[in-house]
């Protein structure tokens, strides 16, 4: 209930802020609403930005738990994304079901390799893994955008983009979800994500290797002497991490654009962070958490062409401040202490 | 005599380079030694450099830009402080929403002032400065390793990340002394951002900083928390940088480096510092307790 309401300070607070822009913090907020649920195409983008939310969720929350800040999903996402559509355009002779699989293995490797280097220089080395997984983000960013306009660039593109994978990668065929949403990046993917989540609770918490996990994260000594080895279970936690945030290929590369686009997530694993502590790390709380993150982020793209001093990246102010409003519980304990001494 | 001038312009580049890195990290000495984890210093950098740049444009000096980049760091480090001494928000998570807030405001408010949500206005060359802010951050690294260790109020800082129970026993307030340390992180990591606007280019840029707020914390930790080995690891990160501008375009056995190769050197050789030396490096003790 606390995290609701931190939620709606931090929202309002921001919309607060919009008078300072000449503009009616009501209008403002009824922008957002339309044009995040507006129609079944913005509602068809509001759940394509929901999808990879629910994975970068659950990558950081899994760090979370195992008490390490996961901040490189991005750098993890990037890995994958710019793997998977590597092996689309690179094997194009793969046939279907085996295709797309493989792609995505693949992206996932890549993504959980990305991971399990910060997990194993922070277990093994005791390095900073804020820090490490912030320069890893850079690095993968380097990395792919050397990648993608060296290695496979679209030729038919002035856009920095990779080419498009073949056709059998893509689930398009099959997708129900994209049938719902016509003209949208919505997928299957969703479904996907939705069931990795409840997959995710039931690691956590009827797990042996989930207990341990949390074990670790909760009380590092107490899990020490109980023989859990705290090295083993960092370096899982941070390569599982970079695993689901790797799923951003399924529902990017395989799911909808059919390439890596440099670029193409708006801070996906930054947001990730909001997502996961709005949830308090619970998966099937960090699905409902992403559609809402996922709504102010479609919501605010809107505010370019409906206000004329207010841009997308205000959405930024508002998970900002819905994130210090849900951190900053120690206000309900200042607020009390003050009126007595009042 | 060529590979003399090359010598020269290299180690030129890498203390003018090292300038807002030394800024910053003496930023998140000040903060983390008083028990503050710090990793809004990318925010009150971008926050430096922003004010900085307008203000500089403003008034046609860099001063004056100076002057309010240290006002608006004075702020948000103390908003900071609020949050995470007060309010006793989670320090980590508080520090990446600063950074997150920023990245949003600056939009916002360059929007309203120049409707863009680019760059502010450049300023003219007899504007910028030309050598002040590396001669200062290397006096404020000399001035903060005498206060630091030499002064009762440089050890109230340091009783502060070690043993704030001792402080309290002795009649300082903790709390006081570890506003004043947040406060002035901000203060000295938005000098860092004003170095980039007003003395290694001429005005904002979105994103300038470009994770040198981390590389500052880095250095930090690679320094051992210690001013002057703090100092060194800056112009390490600085000089691979500049090594970095220097390799672009430049070919090797007739293939050309890829230029994002290049690029990423610079936090390659963060991770390797991290991982590599840290070793018997310890934090202090109260450092991220509440």
């Amino acid at each position: 209930m606390k995290r609701v309401f931190g939620f709606l300070l931090g929202l309002t607070l921001a919309l607060l802020l919009t008078l300072f822009a000449g503009e009616n913090p009501w209008n403002v907020f009824m922008i957002l609403v339309r044009s995040a649920f507006g129609s079944i195409y913005d509602l068809g983008l509001t759940l394509s930005y929901t999808t990879p939310l629910i994975f970068c969720g659950l990558s950081v929350a899994i760090g979370f738990h195992a008490g390490l800040f996961n901040i490189g999903a991005e750098g993890q996402l990037t890995m994958a994304v710019v793997t998977t559509a590597a092996i689309g355009v690179l094997f194009p002779q793969i046939p279907f079901p085996l295709a797309p699989v493989i792609a995505l293995l693949a992206g996932l490797v890549a993504a959980g390799l990305w991971g399990w280097i910060a997990g194993w220089l922070r277990a093994v080395r005791g390095s900073h893994e804020v820090i490490i997984t912030i320069m890893m983000n850079f690095i993968a960013a380097g990395l792919a955008s050397w990648f993608t306009l060296k290695i496979i660039p679209n030729p038919e593109s002035q856009n920095p983009e990779t080419a498009m994978v073949a056709p059998q990668y893509m689930f398009k065929d099959y997708d129900l979800i994209a049938r719902l949403f016509p003209d949208t990046p919505a997928n299957a993917s969703l479904g996907f994500a939705i069931v990795l989540a409840v997959l995710m609770w039931i690691f956590l918490w009827k797990t042996t290797w989930g207990f341990e996990l949390r074990a670790v994260g909760s009380n590092p000594e107490a899990a020490h002497r109980a023989g859990i080895s705290e090295k083993k279970v960092r370096i899982l936690a941070m390569t599982l991490a970079g695993v689901m945030a790797g799923f951003v290929a399924l529902s990017e590369v395989l799911g909808s654009a059919g390439q890596y686009r440099i670029g193409f997530s708006p801070d996906y694993g930054f947001i990730g962070i909001a997502v996961a502590l709005l949830a308090s790390n619970n998966p099937l709380g960090i699905i409902v958490a992403a559609f809402l993150m996922g709504a102010l982020h479609k919501g605010a793209s809107d505010l370019d062409l409906e206000t004329t001093t207010i841009t997308r990246d205000f959405s930024r102010i508002i998970q900002a401040l819905v994130i210090l409003g849900v951190v900053a519980q120690g206000y309900w304990e200042w607020i009390k202490i003050k009126r007595r001494k009042g | 005599m060529e590979t003399m001038t090359w010598i020269l312009a290299l180690t030129l580049a890498t203390l003018r380079l090292a300038t807002p890195l030394v800024f910053a990290s003496m930023g998140g000495l000040m903060s983390e030694r008083s028990g503050v984890v710090n990793v809004a210093l990318e925010g009150f950098m971008l926050i430096g450099a922003f004010a900085g740049a307008i203000a500089g444009q403003y008034f046609a000096s860099a001063w004056m830009g100076w002057g309010f980049a240290i006002l608006a760091g004075l702020v948000i480090g103390a908003l900071y402080a609020l949050f995470v001494i007060e309010l006793k928000a989670d320090q980590i998570i508080t520090g990446m929403a600063v950074n997150l807030f920023v990245m949003g405001f600056i939009p916002f408010v360059t929007k309203i002032l120049y409707s863009s949500t680019g760059s502010t206005p450049a300023l003219l060359v007899e504007d910028r400065f030309t050598f002040e802010p590396l001669l200062m951050a290397g006096l404020l690294v000399a001035a903060i390793s005498l206060w630091m260790f030499r002064t009762r109020s440089g050890l109230w800082v340091l009783f502060a990340g070690e043993n704030p129970e001792a402080l309290t026993a002795s009649g300082v307030s903790v709390r006081k002394v570890r506003w004043s340390a947040v406060t002035l992180s901000g203060a000295f990591a938005a000098m860092g951002g004003a170095s980039l606007s007003l003395f290694l280019a001429s005005s904002y840029s979105p994103m300038m900083t470009g994770g040198r707020g981390f590389m500052a914390l880095a250095a930090l930790i690679f320094g051992k928390w210690k001013p002057v080995p703090a100092f060194a690891a800056c112009l390490l990160f600085a000089f691979a940088d500049a090594v970095q501008i220097r390799l672009q375009g430049v070919q090797i056995g007739g293939v050309e480096v890829p230029v994002q190769f290049v690029q990423i050197l610079p936090y390659i050789v963060t991770v390797i510092a991290l991982a590599g030396f840290i070793g018997k490096s310890r934090a202090p003790k109260a450092l991220g307790h509440q």
